[in-house]
């Protein structure tokens, strides 16, 4: 032990000459433009056709480009070109084919034709799929079984190429969504809106029924009909009616050019043997590429070469001027020319790591909330002293995100649109306090909602006449949620007095479905319970694992339960169509986990779904929000704010929660990095010496109880 | 002996069978395919079509045992239960769910597990062995007394306030070494020494206990009696024939738990930010994929059955009255 401990020491006090002795990354990262940043669990799929989760789209939306993006600066969020010369031209045809003026009305519309002009001399990252040899062939298509002994890992593909993007590398990636082998989860609602594509999927399935992992099946070989490449750089998208929607989906990964010849490297046989796949080495146009692919402990971006010339935005508010954020402005992009993402399973050390300076970004758990964030008298958040004298600075947005509780509308209890029934979804509606819940579960961080949909997506009123006159009133100007009383006389109106069937006698029992675990699960369940026990209801929790959960809204066996949106775009349809009739869960299998119809409701979606954002649009939505607001489908609970923390040598950025490829827009300054890691990191050394000294003398101790035992044996 | 090693190898096979059709039934009797596609494909816009493609393309759309569409020996071999569990005996484990190999995703892994484990394993034996020797050479005296009490109390501590309280002392506090991450190589020292010294510490009260009772129990046999009486000194008695002696019950028992060191430790993993094994069946379990979750409990069970294999010729070599037969 004690040599063992003096081994350590050695290594300690001679390994690390460096400054600081806990810096986790190599030595020779010191100094670099690199960003550090965390990943909790490793991504499911990174091929831009099927990956669709937040933390797959922070790596993915930073290498692939589709063809548009979000504006930055500009709010509310604007789409941009972001591989195209312009916006989509936009045309609308009529049944015969003839075309109608843009404010023709949707009805008319038979089909739009999204007509895409790409900008001439873009070009992939450096990549072994795009490498020729000297006869112009490739280099590691088609690969011989001789060429596979050199072949290990990814490094061993020594020789790489670029090529420049074409239209037809977005008509191949179009095709591909309807491959089989892809499993692309937006194939169903694409092929109720591009042209043919419905076709190509039952043709594809058709022809490959069991397609191999490393089968390469040629879509050149397969026509989408809607999708058509013009020319070199021009390609045209046919869709059935009007779906203005769609051009959200093309800032989406989903619509991320693949050249048919990426697609032909990755499908030869002994690939996936190797995990050399387009899901795990994903290949674009964007301003990285992945140089280091370790799912399980690292995955590193590096600049890409070949990056078209994009500037950071010229314009932005005078708040944005204000904030630093106008700095860079005309700057090419990307500043930062590495990024690291590290695993890092559990928060407590991804906390003290960021407090150590090897986090550029930290989220906030809940266990060091208090350590972090401190409210003024006004009730606004700031960092701690503690974390201020580090320079740490703090950036809140509120998420495109909606966190519900619904009732089914098919349960004989609290659906239907009978009186009774909606008259007791809003007595507890008034009862379960959100408000509370937020301050409780979540440290302030989240806003009570008053409409399903969030700030910042179009139709949301954040004047007191939005407010839900069901749950909330105005007192003094003030939003109130309304007494508990109004909640009682509401359940007695319904024939529940104090919680009991005026009929029967029998007390409300109410059932609620959920998928919470976890310490916090039962905390969860005892608020909820403790809510409607202010009206005598009693709520029977039935926490269930995901599939049991699902398996019961699929089947409608739900009474109440809790539920979750995030937007996939910025657009008022996305939340509203959660309440569309023919979207029921129970009977088409839609997202709409309430069952809910309300015919004027679904008329009146179906006249404001393919608007504009005009004053009418607006009226529309504020009416259907009213509908919602009294049938009470859902007790419309919270949109969670995001906190997170920034180090001092990060430059200022603007929160983009709807965007998921704005780290070229970060710069950070790395000597100031250097020189705080070094101040804050300093070992101490005393205890290394207080411990070598304790087992020097319970060694000599020990010793000496054997010198004096021999001695005693001796005489 | 060799005939015996062989009929104890036989008898794996149907054990791992066994294991296999649990763990198989287990498995299915919680999670349909079309849950384990819902887990994969997400659950914002996906249709039935979609969850159908997946389950054929991941060849989840047999029946579990017994194909009715099929013909002769096929309805029994065309299920899915063959063909997911039982090429586990071929040891091809084929690709995860999400579309990794598995034999070369636990090939990456199992070095950063082995890394950390292996060292604690060999260190924390020879501590516990050093410590509990010590606390028989000074035994019924107070040195003893406070080391067993001492004893009871590490053990009584969680392991994850080992972790924790490590982290904080010695990364976060004193800053001696990082907090967690791996780098692979040479360097990776900085980043197992923490876990090494936790994992050592936290099993020292069990183990100087466990090997202080076995010291203790051999210190009072005739050999050491007649060796005292031979007048060989206390410390000569205790490392040269009580020490000899008490191996055969610890060499045994650490021989067994050998082959599973390969397996790594969630906990430590997990807070050490270690990629290694220890983590990568419960990630499975989590995210339903069943392909990881059959090979990783197919290559479990197989190490024990190893590891008790190992164990039968360590008493054989250990102790020559042991014959196997």
């Amino acid at each position: 032990m004690l040599r063992l401990f003096f081994l350590v020491l050695i290594l300690l006090l001679t390994g690390c000459h460096q400054p600081v002795w806990n810096d986790p990354y190599p030595a020779a990262e010191s100094g670099s433009n690199t960003l550090y940043l965390a990943f909790q669990e490793r991504p499911k799929h990174l091929d831009p056709a099927i990956a669709y989760s937040t933390d797959a789209y922070e790596i993915i939306g930073q290498i692939v480009e589709p063809p548009l993006q979000y504006d930055y600066l500009k709010r509310p969020y604007t789409l941009i070109p972001l591989t195209l010369r312009d916006m989509p031209d936009i045309q609308y045809l009529d049944a015969t084919g003839k075309p109608l003026t843009n404010d023709a009305p949707a009805a008319a519309i038979a089909q739009s034709i999204y007509t895409l002009h790409l900008t001439p001399g873009i070009f992939y990252q450096p990549h072994p799929a795009f490498a020729r040899n000297r006869l112009g062939q490739y280099t590691y298509w088609p690969l011989t079984a001789s060429a596979w002994r050199h072949l290990n890992r990814w490094q061993d593909f020594t020789h790489n190429g670029t090529q420049e993007l074409t239209a037809a590398d977005y008509v191949y990636a179009i095709k591909r969504l309807a491959s089989p082998q892809t499993n692309c989860p937006i194939l169903g609602i694409m092929s109720d809106n591009i042209v043919g594509m419905k076709r190509l999927a039952a043709k594809l399935a058709h022809d490959h029924p069991h397609p191999g992992v490393d089968e390469f099946i040629d879509l050149d070989h397969y026509t989408l009909r809607g999708v058509r490449q013009i020319d070199r750089y021009t390609l045209q998208i046919h869709l059935h009616g009007k779906y203005p929607q769609f051009s959200y989906w093309l800032a989406m990964p989903f619509f991320a050019p693949i050249p048919r010849v990426v697609d032909a490297f990755y499908h030869q046989p002994g690939m996936s043997a190797h995990n050399f796949t387009l899901d795990w080495h994903p290949v674009g146009t964007g301003p990285y590429q992945l140089t280091l692919m370790n799912p399980n402990w690292r995955m590193v971006l590096s600049r890409n070469p070949n990056f078209h010339h994009e500037r950071y935005p010229n314009t932005g508010s005078t708040d944005d001027a204000a904030r630093g954020l106008l700095r860079d402005a005309g700057k090419p992009l990307p500043f930062i020319d590495d990024i690291v993402f590290s695993l890092e399973k559990e928060t407590i050390p991804y906390w003290n790591k960021f407090l150590q300076g090897y986090y550029d970004y930290s989220a906030i758990s809940t266990d060091s909330f208090n350590q972090a964030i401190a409210t003024d008298v006004k009730g606004n958040p700031h960092v701690t002293p503690a974390l201020r004298n580090q320079g740490i600075t703090l950036s809140t947005a509120t998420l495109p995100v909606v966190s519900y509780t619904a009732f089914n509308m098919h349960d004989s209890t609290v659906g239907g649109n009978s009186m009774r029934a909606r008259q007791l979804r809003q007595a507890i509606s008034i009862a379960v306090n959100y408000e509370e819940f937020i301050t409780i579960f979540l440290n302030g961080r989240g806003i009570p909602a008053q409409s399903p949909i969030p700030p910042g997506i179009f139709g949301y009123d954040d004047t007191p006449a939005d407010i839900n006159p069901v749950t909330y009133h105005l007192v003094d100007g003030h939003i109130e949620r309304r007494p508990i009383t109004d909640a009682r006389r509401l359940l007695a109106e319904a024939g529940y007095p104090n919680g009991r069937d005026s009929q029967t006698g029998a007390p409300l029992v109410l059932y609620y479905d959920n998928t919470f675990t976890g310490p916090n699960a039962k905390a969860y369940v005892d608020w909820m319970v403790s809510q409607l026990a202010r009206l005598n209801i009693q709520l029977i929790s039935r926490s269930s694992d995901f599939n049991r959960f699902e398996d019961k809204i699929r089947h409608g066996t739900t009474q109440i339960f809790v539920g979750g949106w995030n937007a996939d775009y910025p657009d008022p349809e996305n939340f509203l169509a959660l309440f569309y009739g023919p979207n029921s869960k129970l009977s088409s299998g839609g997202e709409n986990d309430a069952n809910y119809h309300n015919p004027a409701y679904d008329a009146l979606f179906e006249q404001m779904k393919n608007m504009d954002n005009t004053p009418q649009r607006f009226a529309i939505i504020q009416q259907m929000v009213k509908i919602l607001q009294q049938d009470a489908p859902w007790m419309f609970g919270y949109f969670p704010r995001q906190y997170v923390l920034r180090q001092a040598w990060i430059g200022p950025t603007k929160p983009m929660p709807i965007a998921n490829n704005t780290i070229k827009y970060i710069h950070l300054n790395p000597a100031l990095r250097e020189q705080n890691r070094t101040r804050w990191n300093r070992p101490v050394i005393w205890p290394l010496v207080a411990i070598a000294i304790v087992l020097l003398l319970a060694g000599l101790s020990m010793w000496r109880i054997k010198r004096r035992r021999d001695e005693r044996t001796a005489s | 002996m060799i005939r015996y090693l062989l009929r104890r190898l036989l008898y794996a096979v149907p054990i791992l069978l066994g294991v296999n059709l649990l763990t198989f039934c287990l498995f299915f009797m919680v999670n349909t395919p079309d849950d384990i596609a819902r887990m994969h494909l997400g659950v914002k816009h996906v249709n039935h079509a979609a969850i159908l493609n997946w389950e054929h393309s991941h060849g989840y759309d047999l029946p579990l045992f017994y194909n009715r569409h099929e013909t002769s020996w096929h309805t029994l071999t065309d299920t899915l239960f063959v063909h997911k569990s039982l090429s586990m005996f071929t040891l091809h484990f084929g690709l995860s769910d999400d579309g990794r190999d598995i034999a070369r995703e636990i090939r990456q892994r199992a070095g950063p597990s082995l890394s950390i484990a292996l060292p604690a394993f060999i260190i924390g034996l020879g501590t516990n062995i050093s410590l509990a020797l010590m606390l028989v050479w000074m035994r019924a005296g107070l040195a003893d007394r406070v080391g067993v009490i001492i004893a009871v109390a590490l053990m009584s501590v969680s392991g994850l306030f080992y972790i924790i309280g490590g982290q904080f002392v010695i990364a976060h506090l004193w800053r001696w070494v990082p907090i967690s991450g791996f780098v692979p190589g040479v360097d990776s020292w900085r980043f197992v020494l923490l876990p090494i010294a936790i994992s050592v510490i936290a099993g020292i009260g069990n183990g100087m206990r466990w090997y202080r009772s076995i010291f203790l129990e051999e210190i009072g046999k005739d050999y050491v009696r007649t060796a005292r009486a031979k007048g060989l000194d206390e410390s000569r008695i205790l490392f040269r024939h009580v020490l000899k002696n008490g191996m055969i019950p610890i060499l045994t028992g650490a021989v067994a738990v050998l082959p599973l060191l390969f397996m790594g430790s969630l906990l430590t993993e997990s807070f050490f930010g270690i990629p290694g094994l220890g983590s990568y069946v419960v990630d499975a379990i989590q995210s339903q994929d069943f392909a990881v979750v059959r090979a990783m409990v197919f290559i479990g069970s197989a190490l024990y059955l190893i590891g008790l294999w190992l164990t039968d010729i360590a008493y054989g070599w250990v102790d020559p009255r042991v014959r196997l037969s």
